[in-house]
């Protein structure tokens, strides 16, 4: 009865926002609805009993990503008006059509499936972050070490990228120009 | 009705993402395109975390945190390449990036 409540609530409440994230024409409305959904959305993890997931959705996407979001946003001009462009109609034909097939398939996965058992059955005497955790830490730990390379390599090519010097085109610059400036650097290095 | 099941979830999950596919399709703002596609990988993260709830399998939420990872790296690349070119071109608007010179 609760769940159902809970379930209706907060699929209007997410379904709202993201719809409100895609057809505004302000782009802080949009990130504020945006975050706003994502802390909705959470609210699903915490029903289905993935705690932890639920508190990893409201620390990374609300903490860290909205924070990103909002750093990059002071870089661009955001305040004028946005125009959406015309699409292609032979396009959204296609990508609607696209689409209604995702849907028929996704209806029809759990039907074909009713024989599935559990890979990594879930323990029912301990809780939702100690099973993440012996599964993460056992089954997935190649992945999971995979995945913080990652996000090391996310890390250097973000500060690179967002670092100076990057608003010039080394390939688009002639062999001299390069020679002088770093000339130019070397210069101011050893003065 | 009242019996919350896998179908709700699914359901769900296919609303948000097709909400996502609309806005990667009629976005023009390089940001707000960004936006679209947590949308996607957020609704594909609810369908996960349901079908490991339903199925007592914890592989789905496993999935959903290396989804959430993979979402994280996307967007601290993505900003730097974003800011680097609306340094040298000055917006962040779709149809400019057709043409591929510098």
């Amino acid at each position: 009865m609760f769940e159902a409540i809970a379930f209706y609530l907060f699929a209007f409440l997410t379904i709202s926002m993201f719809f409100i994230t895609v057809t505004t024409s302000q782009a802080l409305y949009a990130l504020s609805a945006l975050a706003a959904g994502m802390i909705f959305i959470s609210a699903f993890f915490f029903i289905l009993g993935a705690d932890f997931l639920g508190a990893i959705q409201i620390i990374v996407y609300t903490g860290a990503v909205m924070a990103l979001y909002a750093f990059g946003m002071m870089f661009f001009d955001t305040t004028r008006e946005l125009k959406e462009k015309q699409g292609n109609k032979y396009i959204i034909v296609g990508m609607s059509a696209i689409a209604a097939v995702l849907v028929v398939a996704i209806f029809s996965a759990p039907m074909l499936s009713t024989n599935m058992t559990a890979f990594y059955p879930s323990a029912q005497d301990i809780g939702n972050t100690q099973q993440v955790g012996m599964v993460l830490f056992t089954k997935y730990l190649i992945p999971f070490e995979l995945a913080a390379v990652m996000l090391l390599v996310a890390m250097i090519a973000g500060i690179v990228l967002a670092g100076k010097k990057m608003d010039i085109s080394l390939t688009m610059t002639s062999e001299t120009d390069i020679v002088t400036m770093n000339n130019e650097t070397n210069t101011k290095v050893l003065s | 009705m009242m019996e919350i099941g896998l179908n709700h979830y699914l359901v769900l999950s296919t609303i948000l993402f097709a909400i996502g596919l609309v806005g990667v399709m009629r976005r023009k703002n390089l940001l707000l395109l960004f936006f679209a596609t947590e949308i996607l990988l957020n609704s594909v993260n609810i369908a996960f975390a349901a079908i490991s709830h339903f199925y007592g399998d914890l592989t789905g939420q496993m999935f959903a945190f290396f989804v959430i990872a993979i979402a994280a790296s996307e967007v601290a690349v993505g900003l730097g390449l974003l800011i680097v070119w609306h340094k040298r071109h000055g917006n962040i608007d779709l149809d400019n990036l057709a043409t591929m010179k510098g």
